[in-house]
């Protein structure tokens, strides 16, 4: 058996039909397209009641007074909680540091955060109860960006901080700090030609999923309680929710319902804890489902950034060195701050070459939105930035920014600034190559036999223009992204798989606490099953947690990391098959003890495709159950002074050509094509992981044109939380997205496969930014860009 | 109030209903109808798109008493629908919607699968498992409503037709492109008869 971390190959054939690499349809697609499959917001109890959260209507505040009794008095009304109704001494949570009140506590740190908590029989009666709640605040300055965090008489958003990030910040309104020096930046300056300087923003995104936060919170009998829910990871919640209720893990049970989408925003604690309260408070079941103006408020967002760059090169364009600084906004509360400033500041100089770096990044507390995790955590922001300096040190070069990029792309070998190998391939200059590569769309689309189809042009539909002031323009941008929990975190996950004969036929189940959230994981765990144990039929368990933590649906880890849990119990599985099939029938035939044996088709095989025995014969009435948890290569801390260490554990990469026309004279941009180029090691299931990259380029796209959660700079208050003042990409919006698929195997990873699901979320903003600027010749230093900022009318 | 209407062909009586209920809550906490989704409850995304008498609407924006008497048409009973609409000589010259009296001779036969194997599915619903298009899939009842009536009424339609038709449906997950590809393929399908 493979050791932890070791190289696990591709053991088995590959003659078992719908294994690893076939584009197998999605176990649950029948059912989502029939509307049976039931999302966390569907669950639905006899004598449920409806739980509704009273949030705060200021930014910063000191809370002098809640007055629930009206609220209490409501006819339909069963429980009013505050912070007093709490049951334990842990009254806080939080993914890394827990500095989130449960319900406010004296204090509120950013708009909208939870006050106090109502059930009632119907949702209308549970928020008409939840206005009652009279709640006198005495409001407190507001602290909204680095000035204000770091001035000398700044109020502490968080005092008496005692996490292990406090004695290495340079102040306590900074969650914290990781620099990264590696050579000497000052000296190599002295040889570059060019020398160019940026300061970019980046505006704070939405994962904006459809499925809001929602779940049904069950009292048990044996005062425990049984939550449906919709998240990424339900042991981690299951590690915070407990300590609140007071009730030892064992009593919280958690049940996976369909999740509509993730990206990131169901990573902290939403609705889970409030629901339980209130279930274990009335004793019957409890059903909350936010709506969207709420859900704006209940999940952290993508960290707003200020970046500053410097970067040289000498004339014939080689990178001399890079300074930076990444400012990235966490919020009133740490979330994963702590873990997007490793990633900002390790990836910040992006996929190139360049020995003498000077980086440094930090997160704030503020009192603005909370923010963390979502798709390309910290990775995104620094891409913006340094491929938009890539395009202006090319230009001062007079060089091609392709031919730029890919002088100084690094590839396998390269030493990180984190002093880390870079141990796989990575094929930098030849995806740009094939971006390059692919055909152009057409000059003048929109043109069609009977003139222009406005719906083709920017504008659309309002019909603004006919083709005139619209200008063309490329851009190009590579990326680079992280695969697993890095730092040294312990990212393991569990697999059980069982192996048994029903109704005449080997079956094997697989059961993991893996969230799906739509990325199409339980497909890919029925393809490993059938390719390792050789078998038709496989049934996906669903993700609880009476079976192991399977870790966190994000940083692009499911496939590895609990894809390869579910390839290491089966093949536990199988070794323990074939030791029963060696007992019965081993004495039949030397096969047995002597060559290499395989499971396809049902069967017990030689690797020479002798058949030894049936599947079903070598079961017979037995069946074997494996739970094991599997562990990528560790990594190691990064040091907090020099941000050396072998802090990651596999690297991703993506690139983007963008073209795009623009109405010059209205700001208006259409994209008409994002094409990208993907290293993914290996692609398990071809069709899936099309959808992941197409989708993971329309977020970047997002980000780039549209998408930005408004917050006013005066009152820390949320201006825009819909989807009618926050825009998503439409299909009207949306470009095709042509993909072409690069495999290289890491040997290091499962089946040689990469991590996939954020790198094409990283090169799409700067794509799109590269080629506005190359049709507008503006600076364009702030992603999104909106009509003034191309109009002069900003 | 008791409001009085007929979904996926089946006469249905909601009790109770407070006055400010959308027909997406009837449906999905009165009716135990929860395939129409609850995505923003303010009509921007398209998640609760129904056939409200063969228009398709988002569902959160009708007030549960203006159904009073209506046929609705959910992502339940699209694949009988569209099976009924193809026993009654569809539409392939792409000019009809479906009458008033077509829609009430159906009725939605039940679903009792736990896993949907087996489960009948119209062009489109297929069409969508096929071409990848179902991602968390919170989205695809209502772009499943949605593409189903532009393609009852422009079986031929062009990439801007498609974009156009569908542009009340958000999607977060696919980035549209597998949503065209699902569309494109109920197009060739049905105009080959498959």
């Amino acid at each position: 058996m493979p050791a932890n971390g070791a190289p696990t190959k591709i053991t088995q054939g590959s003659k078992t039909k719908g294994g690893i690499g076939e584009s197998t349809l999605r176990p649950d697609g029948t059912l989502k397209v029939t509307g049976e499959f039931a999302y966390s917001s569907d669950m639905w109890h006899e004598d449920m009641l409806w739980g509704q959260i009273l949030r705060s209507t200021v930014a910063h505040a000191e809370i002098v007074s809640i007055d629930t009794s009206e609220a209490l008095a409501m006819p339909g009304v069963y429980a009013v909680m505050t912070y007093d109704d709490l049951p334990t001494d842990v009254k806080n949570y939080g993914l890394e540091i827990q500095d989130t009140p449960v319900l406010a506590h004296g204090k509120v740190r950013h708009h909208g955060e939870p006050v106090a908590i109502v059930a009632a029989d119907h949702p209308e009666t549970a928020r008409r109860a939840a206005a009652k709640i009279k709640v006198e605040y005495r409001e407190l300055p507001v602290i909204t960006d680095e000035a204000s965090a770091l001035a000398p008489d700044a109020i502490l958003i968080h005092e008496n901080r005692d996490d292990h990030h406090i004695g290495h910040v340079p102040h306590p309104n900074i969650v914290h700090r990781q620099p990264i020096i590696r050579g000497n930046a000052d000296e190599a300056a002295k040889k570059a030609d060019v020398v160019v300087k940026g300061e970019y923003t980046f505006g704070m995104q939405d994962q904006a999923f459809l499925g809001p936060e929602s779940g049904l919170a069950v009292p048990d009998e044996d005062g425990g309680v049984h939550l449906y829910i919709a998240t990424q990871w339900l042991h981690s919640d299951l590690r915070q929710i407990a300590p609140v209720l007071g009730l030892p893990e064992s009593k919280v049970r958690m049940t996976l319902s369909g999740v509509g989408g993730a990206f990131g925003g169901r990573e902290d604690l939403s609705m889970q804890i409030h629901a339980c309260l209130l279930a274990l408070r009335t004793g019957k079941p409890v059903k909350i489902v936010y709506n969207r103006f709420e859900s704006f408020f209940g999940h952290v967002h993508r960290h707003p950034a200020k970046l500053f760059y410097e970067h040289g090169a000498t004339k014939d364009g080689k990178l001399t060195h890079v300074k930076c600084r990444i400012v990235l906004d966490g919020g009133a509360y740490a979330s994963a701050s702590p873990a997007v400033v490793g990633n900002a500041s390790s990836l910040s100089i992006g996929p190139y070459v360049v020995d003498d770096v000077d980086i440094e990044a930090i997160a704030l507390y503020t009192n603005n939105p909370p923010c963390g995790a979502m798709r390309g955590f910290g990775a995104v922001q620094a891409c913006f930035a340094y491929e938009a300096q890539m395009d202006k040190v090319a230009r001062q070069l007079g060089m091609d920014p392709v031919r730029f990029r890919q002088l100084n792309a690094m590839e396998q070998g390269t030493i990180m600034p984190t002093g880390q190998p870079v141990d796989s391939p990575a094929p930098v200059a030849e995806l740009l190559r094939r971006v390059k590569a692919m055909p152009m769309p057409p000059e003048r689309q929109w043109e069609s036999s009977e003139g222009a189809d406005v719906r083709q042009l920017p504008g659309g539909l309002s019909n603004t223009t006919h083709g005139e002031g619209v200008v063309r323009g490329v851009g190009y941008a590579v990326g680079i992204k992280n695969v697993g929990f890095s730092e040294g975190f312990d990212d393991y996950s569990t697999a059980k798989v069982r192996m048994e004969v029903i109704n005449g036929e080997p079956v094997a189940t697989v059961h993991t606490a893996m969230a799906e959230v739509g990325q199409g994981g339980v497909t890919v765990h029925a393809q490993i099953a059938r390719t390792e144990l050789g078998v038709a039929q496989v049934t996906i368990h669903p993700a609880d947690t009476q079976v192991g933590s399977a870790g966190s649906t994000s940083a692009s880890r499911q496939t590895y990391v609990t894809g390869g849990a579910v390839k290491n119990s089966c093949e536990l599985v199988r070794e323990k098959v074939l030791e029963i099939g060696r007992r019965k029938f081993g004495s039949y035939h030397p096969a047995w003890a002597t060559a290499e044996l395989l499971l396809e088709g049902g069967k017990v095989v030689t690797d020479g495709g002798e058949v030894l025995a049936d599947l079903v014969d070598v079961l017979d009435g037995e069946s074997v159950e494996v739970e094991a948890e599997w562990r990528h290569r560790p990594t190691e801390a990064f040091d907090l002074r020099t941000g050396q260490g072998n802090g990651h554990v596999q690297y991703s990469f993506a690139a983007h050509r963008a073209v795009v026309e623009v109405d010059t004279e209205l700001g208006l941009v259409k994209v008409i094509e994002l094409a990208c180029a993907q290293d993914v090691g290996k692609a398990l299931n071809p069709l899936s992981v099309i959808g992941q990259i197409q989708g993971g380029t329309t977020q970047g796209l997002g980000v780039a044109v549209m998408e930005e959660i408004v917050v006013d700079p005066k009152t820390a208050k949320v201006k825009n939380p819909s989807f009618t003042d926050y825009l998503i990409p439409t299909i009207l919006d949306t470009p095709t997205i042509p993909v072409d698929v690069l495999e290289l195997a890491d040997d290091h990873a499962p089946y040689g496969l990469r991590g996939i699901g954020e790198a094409p979320t990283l090169s799409s903003t700067p794509a799109v930014l590269a080629a506005i600027r190359n049709a507008t010749g503006l600076e364009l230093n702030r992603t999104p860009v909106r009509p003034e900022h191309l109009t002069g009318t900003a | 109030m008791r409001v009085n209407f007929t979904v996926n062909g089946r006469p249905q009586e909601a009790d109770d209903v407070w006055e400010g209920e959308s027909l997406l809550y009837v449906l999905r906490e009165r009716l135990g109808l929860p395939g129409s989704k609850n995505a923003c409850e303010q009509g921007e995304c398209g998640s609760c798109t129904v056939r409200l008498d063969g228009v398709p609407v988002c569902s959160c924006l009708v007030a549960a008493g203006q159904v009073e008497g209506r046929e609705v048409v959910t992502v339940e009973g699209l694949a009988d629908y569209a099976k009924q609409r193809a026993e009654h000589g569809g539409c392939a010259s792409g000019a009809c919607g479906t009458s008033l009296q077509d829609a009430q001779q159906w009725a939605a036969k039940g679903q009792d699968s736990q896993t949907g194997e087996g489960t009948e599915l119209s062009p489109i619903q297929q069409a969508f498992i096929d071409a990848g298009a179902v991602q968390c899939g919170f989205c695809t009842p209502g772009l499943l409503v949605a593409a189903d009536e532009m393609l009852e009424r422009n079986p031929n339609p062009t990439d801007a037709d498609i974009r156009e038709a569908l542009s009340g449906n958000l999607c977060r997950c696919t980035g549209y492109e597998k949503i065209m590809d699902a569309v494109r393929l109920a197009a060739a399908r049905q105009s080959e008869g498959v």
